[in-house]
């Protein structure tokens, strides 16, 4: 018996409402605890109270059997706790190099001077560990967030902590980093280190666990070895209920049902932007969920952007229901009826001070403003905030007037979405949507996604998750170094086929 | 999903300390001043005599008007240190038009009205200089409005030679001079403010790109047009200031409010608008101003110097800061 960390009736409440309860867990030295729950279940609460960043209302922790409370983050990491956080950590005005030893730099002895050489080897060897091909001294805003986040880890890594937390590590990750990374986690267990590995894909969460905790509504509802558990009963257990499909069924995908008129929405012709994306043409249909699929570098939240006016097109024509677009603001977009969600929350999505309500109803608060005066009819704004909410099933914990700041990762998801489908656009771009999103949540929101097809819209999906894309779209398109190189129809999906595209072979199409 | 969930206890703050509900309760400032208030009267009886308080409350109205404006820029993540300046230099162009003696306007009937235009139409042209220089060339606020400051503060000493102009239209000088006109006065504005802010779609829009302005942008929110408004703003309610001031004084001066800039920007930190923007609301400020300007008066009354007053307020404003530091620390812990 050789515990290196128990929890013991760990109990938190935030503002008078319990967010952890009474959560009695052990963690054995040298093992990898799956830890699984649905968004906002208290995952990352129960991770912040282990490394000194919040403190319990009760209950105490053993670290090594001592009692362990740690009074701040340097504290946790000192007795050998890391953390990769779920949102990124980063200085991006700094390097690598300074990021990861921005609290201990390598010194000439006592003297208040960095040694530069040290500094540059000792990076070298973390960012060769994580597989991060990138010099020391670049600067962290000129990496991609898949980079970033192998940076985030390799500052982990760093500080050759005893027990490593990996809370969400892949989701802005690429399939090869995603590889990468879970062969460095074998290795990690390899050389004897505790982790504890948090995420809303459960396969990879059954295949890198010894044990698994699942969390609902802050109590631990199960705890045992990998083998008492497959993904099903997760799911059951996470959400109180079982889910038998993972994608839903798009009535006009059954034979009986008339496929819908086509008529184009949204039409690209030779857009092309040297270096980024080069002649993709392409046309989006009313009622139609069109997929965008591609490695990570292939120009398709590049192509997205500038479809929406935030990155400039050297040569090329967008149309929208027959109109050229005019002018080049996101604001014209809207005008046109075209909506984004972007793939960074944190920087494009929200206002993280700003309250739940505000941010959910920024995009369409000019529809409720008298127009001259601008003043708001506040009553109207409240009902609108009421309803999506309710659609995208948003915590009921959370009041609309908390900041956003205080909502789990996967609720300020379902925020950012709201406010874009509180718009019911025509066109619906979105980037990697359900980034962060538990299953049970996911079903949710892909319902909403063929809702809004279902009422005519277009929507433009970008995924990383191929399963995804297969499972939600009509028509999937194939992107390979910025240009377009296959298009497919439901129903010959082909997995192989769309990967070969992605990848490097050129297929008829 | 929420269905089968065990029911949620939600007994909100179930026993948040006093102190705690106290410090961080929205109207903190306010509190102060009442408390200050009472705490300095057994010193100084005087400052509740009629006469004082008419006197505190005509100097408060044009620093509430000017702070005022600062809050909305504030909200935006600007500042504007040049609201004095413009201030000046509306104050030197309406005393040039509307005096008696060689004023461009002399002998009109209009003279007062279309002079309060013209020193308003001065403030929201510098408040638009401010504003396309920030929003459309993004130059940094600070520095854009730095140096509209010292231009501006040149401008208004170089139009008229350092002189100061006497014989104003007594119907000019009654907006600022009369203590209820100036009181309805700087009550619509500042309550046309609140509503602003709190009410209309231009005030959300500050607030949002205060908090994020490339969110705000994505979002389609008009950046760029709603900075030139706050600047435009601010300049014009700096301008609605010099008309509180001048009539006050019965004079035009290119000195007038040269001392007030960190008065403004202390009186509105103190109420609790952020210098990072976001955050803001002029019922706070309105607590701020308040507070600075009792303080002055208290210590004038207590034949303080004109330093130790500067310095006691130095040392307030540095209080203040801290309390708001432990304000947040303590509902950061509470949240
Ligand atoms: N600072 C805070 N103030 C108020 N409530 C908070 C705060 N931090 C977290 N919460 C609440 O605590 C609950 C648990 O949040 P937590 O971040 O631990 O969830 P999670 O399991 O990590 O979810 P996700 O999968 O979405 O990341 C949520 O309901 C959240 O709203
Ligand atoms: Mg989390």
């Amino acid at each position: 018996m050789s515990a290196l960390l128990q929890f013991e009736g760990i109990t938190k409440r935030f503002g008078g409402v319990p967010v952890l309860r009474d959560i009695t867990l052990t963690v054995e030295a040298g093992t990898t605890l799956g830890l699984v729950g649905e968004n906002g279940a208290g995952k990352s609460t129960l991770m912040n109270i282990l490394a000194g960043n919040l403190r319990s209302d009760a209950g105490r922790i053993f670290w090594d059997g001592r009692p362990f409370a740690p009074a701040g983050p340097a504290e946790a990491a000192a007795a050998g706790i890391a953390f990769v956080h779920q949102e990124l950590n980063l200085f991006p005005n700094l390097t690598i190099a300074e990021n990861l030893f921005l609290t201990r730099f390598p010194r000439w002895g006592r003297l208040p001077w960095i040694r530069r050489d040290a500094l540059g080897t000792q990076t070298v060897r973390w960012l060769r560990e994580v597989g991060l091909e990138a010099t020391p001294e670049t600067p962290v805003e000129r990496l991609s967030a898949g980079e970033r986040q192998l940076v985030e880890i390799a500052r982990a890594l760093s500080l050759e902590p005893r027990l490593i937390i990996f809370d969400e590590p892949t989701t802005s990750l690429s399939d090869r980093e995603t590889r990468q990374f879970f062969e460095l986690m074998s290795r990690l267990r390899a050389r004897g280190l505790t982790m504890i590995y948090i995420s809303h894909t459960l396969d990879d969460v059954l295949r890198l666990s010894d044990r698994v905790a699942v969390l609902r509504d802050g109590a631990l509802v199960a705890h045992g070895p990998r083998a008492d558990f497959d993904a099903a009963r997760l799911v059951t257990l996470m959400v109180g209920r079982s889910l038998n499909q993972l994608y839903p069924t798009r009535a006009c995908w059954e034979q009986s049902v008339p496929a819908p008129a086509v008529r184009p929405l949204l039409e690209v012709h030779g857009l092309t932007q040297p270096g980024v994306v080069r002649n993709v043409s392409f046309t989006l249909h009313a009622s139609e969920v069109l997929g965008l699929f591609g490695l990570m570098g292939a120009g398709r939240s590049e192509l997205a952007r500038m479809l929406f006016g935030l990155e400039p097109f050297a040569r090329g024509a967008v149309q929208v229901a027959g109109q050229p677009l005019q002018g080049n603001s996101p604001r014209r977009r809207l005008q046109h009826g075209v909506a984004f969600l972007t793939e960074d929350r944190r920087e494009d999505g929200l206002a993280l001070e700003a309250s739940i309500a505000d941010n959910l109803a920024l995009v369409t608060l000019r529809r409720h403003a008298r127009r001259g005066s601008g003043w708001l009819n506040r009553s109207a704004l409240a009902e609108a905030v009421r309803s999506i909410r309710a659609a995208v099933r948003l915590t009921p914990t959370a009041r609309d007037t908390a900041p956003a700041r205080t909502l789990s990762g996967g609720n300020q998801q379902k925020v950012v979405l709201g406010k874009w489908l509180l718009a019911e656009p025509q066109v619906l771009i979105l980037d990697e949507p359900t980034r962060g999103i538990d299953v049970g949540a996911k079903f949710e929101i892909y319902q909403l996604i063929h809702q809004r097809a279902d009422a005519g819209a277009g929507v433009l999906l970008i995924s990383s998750e191929l399963e995804e894309l297969i499972g939600l779209c009509d028509r999937i398109l194939v992107m390979r170094r910025g240009e377009l190189v296959d298009e497919l129809r439901r129903p010959d999906f082909d997995r192989e086929r769309i990967l070969r595209a992605a990848l490097h072979e050129r297929t008829a199409a | 999903m929420a269905s089968h969930h065990p029911p949620r206890t939600t007994n909100h703050e179930p026993r948040t300390p006093w102190l705690v509900r106290w410090l961080g309760g929205e109207h903190l400032v306010l509190w102060l001043v009442v408390l200050s208030f009472v705490g300095l009267l057994p010193f100084t009886p005087d400052l509740a005599s009629r006469e004082n308080l008419a006197n505190l409350l005509l100097t408060l109205l044009p620093l509430l008007v000017l702070a005022c404006g600062q809050t909305v820029v504030l909200i935006t993540g600007g500042i504007d240190l040049s609201a004095c300046a413009i201030m000046a230099v509306a104050s030197v162009v309406g005393g040039l038009a509307m005096n008696g003696d060689t004023g461009w306007l002399t002998g009109s009937p209009w003279a007062a009205p279309v002079g309060v235009l013209l020193m308003l139409a001065v403030g929201a042209g510098l408040g638009a200089l401010n504003g396309l220089s920030v929003a459309v060339l993004r130059m940094p606020p600070f520095m854009v409005t730095l140096t509209t400051m010292m231009a501006g503060g040149g401008l208004a000493i170089w139009l008229i030679r350092s002189e100061t102009i006497y014989n104003l239209p007594p119907a000019f000088n009654a907006l600022g001079g009369r203590l209820a006109l100036a009181t309805l006065i700087t009550v619509a504005l500042a309550g046309g403010a609140h509503l602003l802010l709190s009410r209309t779609l231009l005030g959300r829009w500050l607030y949002a790109i205060g908090h994020n302005a490339r969110m705000a942008h994505i979002s389609g929110v008009p950046v760029a047009g709603v900075m030139l408004a706050a600047y435009v703003l601010s300049g014009l309610l700096a301008a609605a200031a010099a008309v509180l001031y001048t009539g006050q004084a019965e004079t035009a001066s290119p000195l007038l409010g040269q001392r007030l800039l960190l008065d403004v920007i202390a009186a509105t930190v103190i109420g609790g608008t952020s210098l990072f923007g976001g955050r803001g609301k002029v019922l706070w400020t309105l607590g701020g101003v308040a507070f600075i300007k009792l303080l002055d008066n208290s210590l004038n009354l207590l034949n303080c110097s004109f330093f130790t007053i500067t310095m006691v307020k130095g040392a307030v404003v540095l209080a203040a800061a801290l309390l708001d530091a432990t304000r947040c620390r303590l509902l950061e812990a509470e949240a």
